[in-house]
């Protein structure tokens, strides 16, 4: 463990710690994935598991959590995208593969993807 | 690579969930996680306390923070197969609202905490306290440094002094005053100590803080060492406290370890280093002198205070001695200014205190309000009102040396000032609620039993005066009492009151002078009418049983522990007073009311 030696060291080793202790909380970007039934049999699971890893590999600050199913089965695994500046964005058919797309399109990019945008009204 | 975790279990591992049995519970999550393999999607994290002991063991599931209460063992598969594998919430284990019956998932907009202004209490509960790094993560030792590296020690008793903050353990006094005379005092050696020596029945306040918030006493105590020009503190906890202890003991050596304890703390060139030291449980070691003497290695007596503790304390050095709650207010006024912080409070007692609501109360627990808060708002929008209906009667604020306060004085605000003009104490934050089926003289008789035990016996009148009063007491709860024994109580008291040298002996006596000022009609009740309005006392009480209510239904006759109680099936029962010893089985368990007390 370190000495801390000075303010800008303590700074430094708040912004660190910071993001393991406030993904506790809600955070700006919240990412929901369904895993009712349907969304962990059409493979949520996996989608869940790259979300993280890929939020953790790039460093994104990003909320994630995991919700039941909302009715829209055909179109599992479902990943919603609510970020505190814009509607809610619902995906589908959001396997695994396709999650580096979408971190890097609409989180990075900050673009919505409209061929997987589900339609909910 | 290790991901991160989607959610968080936040378990409740102080004291009072540890005696409801959150140890089960965290043994059955950790297992139910591991059999489910969701070890690393979901974290498990083990915090302090969140005041709501009375709801205990209580846990809180991130994202979304609910809430759940009396969490036991047998519901944590519900609860990961429900929360944290479809996102739903368990209803069942919601706090729900005794009055309007509405279930409450998130902690936040239960009324208990809603009206509360947490600021000693903030990382209570929220932080693992044997990790400092999660104290750091919420901003924790920023105070520190910028104490040490940005400011003089002047500028920091100037901002302390500023405050206003008064002393939390008691008295009140004004901490930066206590501050500057320390500094002034002549002497190269200093000492700063925390009193951690909590004895008040009832009353878990710094128990609780030292336990989930650790860090926030040792910031504290460094800031005010740097300031006062101490290189040396001590912890003074009681060793009935033994988590406190060990948290506090974990603490000190992570801070060690980054540098904020030790040699040179951040490179500022200022060293200084704390030790526990425990106490061997004597009340009077929380008065400030004998804690000191008790730290010396001797028989815990206080000793006059002619000269003052910030000249002469600890082996005669000057000494800074503040309690638990002050310390860990300290690195509040230091980050966000001596005007934020007498924004909230009254003008004379600025900030908030921390309180534990205990008694006759729906929501017991630990509380932190502003100062100035009404006890009406206090026992009935926090603390939920009077269980079963009852009728509020007393509240005893300050510990057993404090008094009893009626209806009447429910709009006082709670201030030290006013406590003390209306004849009780702020005190340490205790606060015990009391409901109509309490007798005031059979409380001011127990208090003085506590008392009798705890008196150090240095000076007469509090030794003597203590059992003479008690005695006196006894005879009036045997219904033995004269007229002429009030007046001598009350003599005796203010006798107590004038001559003993330390704050035991001159506050013993308010549980008689408070009951005797505001419940003069219940002494005279048990003296003249021989009757025990409350229904307590024994020798002055008789059962019955009313016949127009008795079902016959056999229940208390068969419990009775002497067979006082007789009677036919479905025919009323009589109680023979003979016999009975007026133990109140009967009433407790009769289900029609018919047992009467009189």
């Amino acid at each position: 463990m370190p000495r801390i030696t000075s303010l800008e060291e303590l700074h430094k080793l708040r912004a660190e710690l910071r993001g393991e202790v406030m993904q506790r909380y809600e955070v700006g970007t919240t990412l929901v994935v369904g895993m009712g039934t349907c969304g962990i049999a059409a493979g949520a699971r996996e989608t869940l598991r790259t979300l993280s890893e890929e939020l953790a590999r790039r460093g994104i600050e990003a909320h994630l959590t995991i919700t039941g199913c909302i009715g829209q089965c055909a179109y599992e695994p479902l990943v919603t995208v609510h970020r505190a500046d814009a509607p809610p964005v619902m995906y589908g058919h959001v396997t695994a593969d396709k999650v580096p797309e979408l971190v890097e399109k609409h989180l990075v990019q900050g673009q919505v993807i409209q061929e997987w945008v589900v339609e909910t009204s | 690579m290790t991901t991160k975790p989607r959610a968080t279990v936040l378990l409740c591992s102080s004291t009072g969930c540890l005696a409801s049995g959150s140890a089960g519970v965290r043994e059955a999550m950790s297992a139910e996680l591991q059999r489910r393999k969701l070890e690393d999607e979901v974290q498990m994290v083990i915090g302090g306390c969140r005041g709501f002991c009375t709801m205990g063991p209580v846990m809180d599931i991130y994202p979304g923070g609910i809430f759940y209460v009396r969490v036991q063992p047998a519901d944590v598969s519900e609860i990961v197969e429900e929360t944290l594998i479809k996102g739903r919430v368990v209803e069942r284990l919601c706090y729900k609202d005794p009055v309007t019956g509405e279930t409450i998932p998130i902690f936040e907009k239960i009324p208990f905490y809603a009206k509360q202004e947490r600021l000693i209490l903030r990382n209570c509960g929220r932080i693992n306290p044997n990790r400092i790094e999660e104290y750091i993560a919420f901003g924790g030792y920023e105070a520190l440094a910028h104490a040490l590296l940005a400011m003089t020690p002047e500028e920091i008793i100037r901002d302390v002094k500023a405050s206003g903050l008064r002393g939390r353990g008691g008295a009140g006094f004004p901490t930066g005053r206590k501050w500057e005379a320390t500094r002034m005092a002549e002497g190269d050696i200093k000492y700063v100590v925390v009193n951690g020596d909590e004895g008040d029945p009832g009353a878990f306040m710094d128990r609780s803080i030292m336990e989930a918030d650790p860090h926030s006493v040792l910031e504290g105590l460094t800031i005010g060492a740097y300031a006062v020009g101490a290189h040396q503190g001590y912890i003074y906890v009681r060793d009935e406290y033994p988590l406190a202890v060990r948290n506090l003991q974990i603490a000190i050596d992570q801070a060690r370890e980054y540098g904020l304890l030790g040699e040179n703390i951040l490179d500022s060139g200022f060293d200084f280093d704390v030790q526990i030291m425990r106490g061997a449980g004597a009340f009077v070691c929380g008065e400030s002198s004998a804690l000191m003497q008790s730290l010396e290695g001797k028989v815990g007596e206080p000793r006059p205070k002619h000269i003052h503790a910030t000249e002469r304390g600890l082996w005669d050095r000057p000494t800074c001695l503040n309690n638990v709650k002050t310390w860990a207010t300290i690195p509040h006024i230091i980050n966000n200014g001596p005007e934020w912080f007498r924004r909230m409070g009254t003008e004379g007692s600025p900030g908030t205190m921390v309180f534990s609501l205990v008694g006759k109360v729906n929501n017991t627990g630990l509380v932190e309000v502003p100062m100035g808060i009404s006890l009406h708002d206090l026992i009935y929008d926090i603390g939920g009102g009077i269980p079963k209906g009852k009728k509020f009667k007393a509240v005893q604020t300050g510990g057993p040396s404090g008094g009893c306060l009626p209806a009447e004085l429910l709009h006082l605000p709670v201030d030290f000032d006013r406590l003390t003009e209306a004849g009780s104490m702020m005190g340490s934050g205790g606060m015990i609620v009391m409901d109509e089926d309490t007798c005031m003289v059979d409380v001011a008789r127990y208090f003085l039993d506590f008392l009798k035990e705890e008196s150090c016996g240095k000076c007469v009148a509090c030794r003597e005066g203590i059992k003479r009063m008690l005695e006196i007491l006894t005879k009036i709860t045997e219904g033995q009492g004269t007229m002429a024994d009030i007046e001598r109580l009350e003599t005796l008291a203010w006798t107590v009151q004038q001559a003993s040298l330390c704050q035991l002996g001159k506050t013993a006596p308010n549980p008689v002078l408070s009951t005797l000022r505001y419940f003069h009609d219940e002494y005279v009740a048990h003296v003249v009418d021989k009757k025990c309005p409350g229904g307590v006392c024994r020798a002055l009480i008789t059962y019955s049983i009313d016949p127009e209510k008795c079902t016959g239904c056999m229940v208390c006759a068969r419990k009775c522990p002497q067979t006082a109680i007789s009677g036919e099936r479905r025919q009323p029962h009589v109680i023979n007073p003979e016999l009975c010893i007026r133990c109140g089985v009967c009433r407790d368990l009769c289900r029609f009311d018919a047992v009467v007390v009189e």
